[in-house]
């Protein structure tokens, strides 16, 4: 069985999604031109989700990615609800009361975000008045909390996930009398799922990081070539600051076996994550609402499932760590990326594939011989290379597509290799996710005359 | 650099061999300083005018001026020869698929020999000799139909092993090839000097040239070229010609009434290097590697090597002044896979150095052949240009063939595969050319097979039928822009691949036409004919038929509701136009002409029927939907939508009436099927075409209705002998040559065209005969399938070439339609051809080389004709057969 390169093509580019920040006057204002995104399944369904908006009543552009285990409930719910969150976080107290009192009067509410989805990224339509609820009852107490402050955006971010993963929690134990609804919050509150969230306003990039998903920013040096600053930390085993955290959080009796085989409980590698309440609820919480919920819930072994050495919940927390950047006009790219990349490319050749791609498709110079004494031979190795890099280049139209491709195809040379690409694509679905994670990127590209003109204002 | 070299090597020779140069270019230089007038200025008026001075200027006024003709001034916007001509590689090739242009090239080569020691100025010619290198069977059988072709012109050319290749070029990789063709006489020359050469001898003849002179539009007045405005005053002449080359279709655009030079330019790449260690000798062969898309010459003791890529970079859509030729680009990663394919050739070049990429525009036709001839709307407007980036190899020929026409009125060859008014406006929107060329330019080096169909500029005119049409299998071909069905893909049959149908073999659509064709034979078929042109003419008395019996050699006093085939002949008797005619009333005619007579019919009408406003000719092309209903059957379909008996008795052939079918009235319905079968062809008013198709379908179940295509058309017509227009047919065949002197009334009494060349044809015979041959040792499935062009033999001596050929279903066999001359033994002078050597021959056909025994005939086989109710009685044995 061998995929054709036509086939190979359709399967990489089934999800892809491109947006361009639109031009006002022929003009791009923003400090973002735009992004590509992707997803490629290894799970079925896949695991994994994204989201893209641009905030409507304040400035700036919120971009994730989260990647769920134990089912696709919590990264769905996460993906349709963060934003919004972090979104009300961000507004300011008069935009919140005037919200509020649209929505008590019945008058049509200010739209607050703006979202750029793929077709296949959807939003739960029955969950959609639950969610809302919740929300509001967020906003109504920031009008009532209101601090007179303006909103500093470590702190939104912070909140807001912290308020998610609580409402999260907060659903599930309550219930729904519609038992469609009931047995929906139960799975989201009993998966979980990491978030790598960007917000991007003029040349403040914040990335909160909840899980081991990772931010990546492209910085393309004087001499051209490119390299890779993280800008953020894997919540996970491999994190020493992670696993102090996670020891100082409980009595030393448990030091031993909270981290076994580089798994949190021994059961689970992200560190940090929404949902996950069998990490977070105490053992009679659990049961209570096992026992108390749908037959599903109670047939399924892994929800009964107490951890090993469950003695001080919470083990687990969804409250990400911010890091702030201020860009700079040679930072070119933002990769926002699963673990199911990172796990096969090494984050300074994802700088390289992707810069490349994004520049070389522009800008590779023509040559002239002008001159100079040159061979046929030697132009003929120079117009090889050339080539081979344009054409790697010209067969994706979208950043992400194109660093997809090499990741799952990738030769021991760092080139891809066909054959190599059409088998790991024809595995068959049981067998997919032995080789290969559920992929997502989204690489955003930034605009560097505006960055370069912020900087010089300043 | 080595352009710069060029340009300085022409100036010195071109003044150097012209005193009177001299003069004027030093009086222009001090005017250009002080901002005098010019002091050489031009002249008020001249009999001729030609625009542009490269190779086609500069051809056309040498060869008008050794015709005698001196009145002639030839403006340059530049300088001379500075243009394509300047750049281009200089590669004098005879090797060229169309015989015309094969012949212009021959002509080009002999002419260009001799013209050194005709003007004293050096031209560069060296015959080096070409080889056209094979990597593919395929490749090889193209080479050797050429080869068949050139070895009967007198060319010497042969058929070549690759370690003959190696014999004479050393630095070719020979691994790949299969064989190659080699044309000892084929030359190399500097383009520039001929160019100046061919100006300086016009010049000794009177010419004037006048250089940055540019031409901003040509006016006419009544039809008639009057005059030409150019940035230093107005010319007054009778005759223009328009060589601008790239810039032609824009000169033909400037005017009130544009002339339309359907050609687009591309870039086209070069490369020049530093001679070898050991300079390659000047007399190397060219080599000519197709299946690489490119050409390598010796130039210098280095190379010369450009080609045609797959991917080429259209320029000046939007007109001129976008980019100076001389500052186009080099394109490096363009010119990649052209240099790939060098070295993969010559790999032993990879240490020689390189010292330019010439960027040097070429300009492409809609059809790959290059333009001449007059505008179809003004009198006197002369066209050459559109050389495919052959300019220098048709240069010689096509300037000769062009003074030809404008002296003595037409060529001494039949050039209407190069005419002008095969083009009409619809091939000149600047999208359609430039999507075109795009497809054109890759073609220069891809396999010529049979039926080629263009890919681009597709459904411009269709017929209102063509979805129906196309949602039942329809397979279209193009002529002259209108969609045409060659056959119907039965459903559920696999789809046929384009690259299938690229063979010079048995095709794989040989049962679906096969069964087309068994179903025109035995039921009845539908092909949509709308393509056809028709044209109706009409007066208020006499004045069209009156007319007409001049401009047509049968007699069209006929009774109302007869249709007359007849010919549109010239003085020389020979075809203009092959055409039906039915009288639909006293004074209206209705005319159908071949798909490509829409302009070159029109023109010639124009130019021929008087001034009379009481005579009216229209173009009624798009208002009709031609259906063709073949078969035996179609009587029965037809009476029965009708209610109106249509049997020989009531309908007779060669019948026209209105009537009404289903719903529609006013349908004009002809017993003409233009195969030789029995039928009809319905012309329908477009509104409702759908409507009668609906009708004829559904009616015609019962009988066994299908649609059919183009293709069984052919096969058809071909096995019945029936010669078409534009295919068998040309400006230099008459009636009396292919058998149809019953189409020519020479006694009708009034005079007509071409009625005294007939008469003597008549009383002396003719010189060559249009004969049909049945291959007798032809394999179908297994033999190379004939196309046309292809030499026959009598008795071992060429004697002519074939036209057109088809398989014929009902016989079993190939049938080649052709003519057959008769050069006497020792002078080569053409005689006389009788029946009787004919008929006394043995024949053979050259396909690619091998030659297969004929049968020849002069008449059809008659058994074909079977009357439509015999059919009924043989059903159950099969096919009738001779």
């Amino acid at each position: 069985f061998y995929l054709t390169p036509p086939q190979v093509n359709s399967i990489l580019k089934a999800n892809e999604y491109s947006f361009k920040v639109p031009e006002f006057d022929g003009k791009n204002v923003s400090s973002v031109l735009g992004f590509d995104s992707n997803q490629l399944p290894a799970n079925a369904p896949i695991e994994d989700r994204r989201s893209a908006a641009t905030c409507l009543q304040t400035r700036g552009m919120l971009l994730g990615v989260f990647d769920g285990h134990a089912g696709c409930a919590c990264a769905q719910a996460v993906s349709e609800r963060l934003f919004y969150y972090i979104a009300v976080s961000l507004l300011p107290h008069e935009t919140l009361l005037e919200i509020e009192n649209a929505v008590e009067s019945g008058r049509a509410l200010l739209p607050i975000l703006q979202w750029h989805k793929h077709p296949n990224d959807y939003f739960s339509k029955e969950a959609s008045k639950l969610y809302f609820n919740s929300l509001r009852t967020y906003w109504q107490e920031l009008i009532d909390l209101n601090s007179g402050e303006t909103t500093d955006v470590r702190e939104a971010l912070i909140n807001a996930f912290k308020r998610l993963d609580n409402d999260i929690s907060l659903e599930a134990q309550v219930g729904d009398p519609n038992s469609f609804l009931n047995y929906l919050v139960l799975r989201v509150a009993f998966s979980g799922a990491t978030a790598c969230v960007a917000h991007v306003d003029g040349v403040d990039l914040h990335i909160a990081n909840t899980g081991d998903s990772r931010a990546m920013l492209g910085v393309q040096e004087e001499d051209g070539s490119w390299s890779a600053v993280n800008l953020s930390y894997d919540h996970n085993a491999q994190n020493e600051h992670e696993v102090e955290r996670v020891k100082m959080e409980h009595p030393k009796s448990e030091e031993k076996s909270l981290v076994k085989q580089d798994r949190l409980l021994g059961l689970l590698m992200p560190f940090r994550a929404f949902g996950d309440v069998k990490f977070k609820w105490s053992i009679e919480l659990q049961k209570r609402v096992i026992e108390s919920g749908p037959d599903q819930l109670n047939d399924n072994e892994y929800t009964k499932f107490i951890p090993p050495n469950y003695h001080t919940p919470p083990y687990l927390t969804a409250e990400p760590e911010v890091i702030h950047h201020r860009l700079r006009p040679q930072d070119k790219f933002l990769v926002l990326a699963t673990d199911g990349l990172w796990e096969t490319m090494h984050r300074q050749d994802v700088a390289r594939i992707v810069g490349e791609y994004l520049t070389g498709v522009h800008h590779q110079q023509p040559i002239a011989v002008g001159g100079y004494k040159v061979t046929l031979g030697q132009m003929h190795g120079l117009l090889t290379e050339r080539r081979a890099r344009i054409s790697s280049v010209f067969e994706d139209q979208n950043a992400a597509t194109h660093l997809i491709r090499h990741a799952v195809g990738n030769n021991e040379f760092g080139t891809v290799d066909h054959e190599r690409l059409s088998k790991m694509l024809s595995l068959p679905e049981e067998l997919a996710r032995m080789y290969r994670d559920d992929i997502t990127i989204i690489v955003v590209q930034f605009n560097s005359h505006v960055i370069g003109a912020c900087q010089n204002e300043e | 650099a080595a352009g710069m070299f060029l340009r300085l090597l022409s100036d010195l020779q071109w003044r150097a061999a012209n005193p009177r140069w001299r003069r004027m270019s030093s009086s222009r230089r001090s005017s250009s300083t002080t901002a005098e007038p010019h002091p050489v200025s031009l002249p008020a008026q001249a009999q001729v005018v030609i625009c542009g001075g490269g190779i086609m200027g500069t051809s056309v006024a040498y060869h008008l001026s050794k015709m005698g003709w001196k009145d002639i001034v030839l403006l340059e916007q530049g300088r001379l020869a500075a243009g394509t001509t300047r750049f281009c590689a200089g590669i004098v090739s005879t090797a060229r698929p169309v015989s015309i242009e094969l012949k212009m090239a021959h002509y080009s080569n002999k002419l260009y020999q001799q013209l050194e020691q005709e003007t004293g100025v050096q031209t560069g010619y060296m015959k080096t000799g070409s080889i056209s290198l094979a990597q593919t069977q395929d490749r090889l059988i193209s080479l050797k139909r050429i080869a068949s072709s050139l070895n009967v012109m007198g060319i010497p050319c042969e058929i070549i092993s690759p370690k003959k290749v190696l014999q004479l070029h050393p630095l070719i990789n020979i691994h790949d090839l299969v064989g190659a063709m080699y044309v000892p006489e084929d030359a190399l020359v500097s383009s520039a000097n001929v160019s100046l050469a061919l100006a300086t001898a016009a010049s000794r003849n009177g010419v004037q040239i006048h250089e940055r002179t540019s031409v901003s539009h040509v006016t006419v007045q009544k039809g008639h070229v009057t005059g030409v405005e150019t940035d230093r005053g107005r010319i007054q002449c009778q005759y223009f010609v328009n060589c601008a080359g790239q810039w032609a279709y824009e000169l033909g655009h400037s005017g009130e009434e544009p002339v339309h030079i359907p050609l687009h330019a591309c870039e086209h790449f070069y490369l020049l290097t530093h001679p070898l260690q050991e300079p390659l000798s000047s007399s190397l062969p060219t080599i000519v590697d197709p299946d690489g898309r490119i050409y390598i010459r010796n130039w210098q003791g280095g190379i010369l090597s450009g080609g045609f890529e797959k991917n080429p970079k259209p320029l000046f859509t939007e007109g001129r002044n976008q980019l100076e030729i001389q500052n186009l680009q080099e394109d490096w990663d363009h010119f990649g896979p052209l240099l790939s394919a060098l070295l993969r050739r010559m790999p032993g070049l990879e240490a020689l150095q390189i010292m330019q990429l010439v960027n040097c525009p070429e300009s492409f036709t809609p059809d790959m052949r290059c333009i001449m001839g007059e505008s179809p709307t003004a009198r006197g407007y002369f066209v050459l240009a559109g050389m495919n980036s052959a300019g220098i190899s048709y240069g010689g020929g096509a300037g000769k063939y062009l003074a030809e026409w404008m002296v003595n009125g037409y060529p001494s060859e039949n050039v209407w595969p190069l005419d002008l008014k095969r083009f009409g406006t619809l091939q000149s929107s600047r999208t359609f050319l430039r999507h075109r060329v795009m497809e054109v330019m890759p073609l220069m080096c891809d396999l010529k097979v049979p039926r080629w169909d263009f890919q681009t500029g597709r459904q411009l005119r269709t017929s209102p039928l063509y979805d129906r049409l196309d949602a039942q299998g329809a397979r279209w071909m193009e002529k002259h822009g209108f969609e045409r069905v060659k056959y119907f893909v039965p459903p559920g049959s696999d789809l046929l691949d384009l690259d299938h149908s690229k063979t010079f073999y048995k095709p794989d659509w040989f049962d679906i036409v096969g069964s087309e064709v068994k179903c025109c034979k035995e039921a009845v078929c539908v092909i949509d004919m709308s393509s056809f042109t028709k044209f109706e003419i009409s007066s208020t008395g006499d004045q069209a038929l009156e007319s007409l019996q001049y401009l047509f050699s049968n007699d069209l006093d006929v009774p109302v509701g007869h249709v007359v085939h007849t010919g549109m002949l010239n003085e020389k008797g020979g075809y203009e136009n092959d055409c039906s005619i039915a009288r639909l009333s006293k004074r209206s005619f209705f005319m159908i002409s071949p798909t490509d007579q829409q302009v070159h019919c029109w023109a010639w009408l124009k130019n021929r029927l008087p001034d009379d406003s009481n005579l009216t000719v229209e173009d009624v092309t798009w208002k009709y939907t031609a259906l063709n209903l073949i078969g035996p059957r179609a009587v029965d379909v037809l009476s029965e939508l009708s209610y109106a008996p249509m049997t020989a008795e009531h309908f007779p052939s060669l019948f026209c009436k209105e009537m009404s079918v289903g719903y529609a009235n006013g349908i004009r319905v002809m017993s003409i099927t233009h195969t030789g079968e029995p039928g009809f062809v319905l012309y329908i008013p477009i509104e409702y075409a759908l409507h009668v198709y609906n009708e004829v379908m559904n009616m015609g179940q019962k009988y066994g209705i299908r649609n059919a295509g183009y293709y069984a058309l052919r096969s058809l017509r071909i096995e019945k002998f029936f010669a078409f227009w534009g295919q068998d047919l040309d400006a230099f065949t008459t009636p009396m040559e292919c058998g149809r002197e019953f189409q020519v009334k020479l006694e009708k009494g009034t005079q007509f065209v071409g009625q005294e060349a007939l008469l003597e044809q008549k009383q002396n015979g003719v010189y060559k005969r249009f004969t049909m041959f049945i291959l007798e040792d032809h394999d179908t499935d297994l033999d190379l399938w004939p196309w046309w062009g292809e030499p026959i033999f009598r008795n071992g001596r060429y004697v002519g070439k074939t036209t057109s050929s088809a398989y014929s279903y009902t016989l079993e066999r190939h049938v080649c339609l052709g003519f057959v001359h008769h050069f006497d033994e020792k002078t080569g002078e053409e005689l006389v051809v009788t029946t009787d050597f004919i008929n006394q021959g043995e024949y053979e056909i050259d396909i690619a080389g091998q030659r297969f025994q004929a049968k020849a005939k002069l008449y059809p086989f008659s058994s074909l004709f079977t009357q439509r109710r015999r059919k009924d009685e043989v059903e159950l044995s099969g096919y009738q057969r001779e």
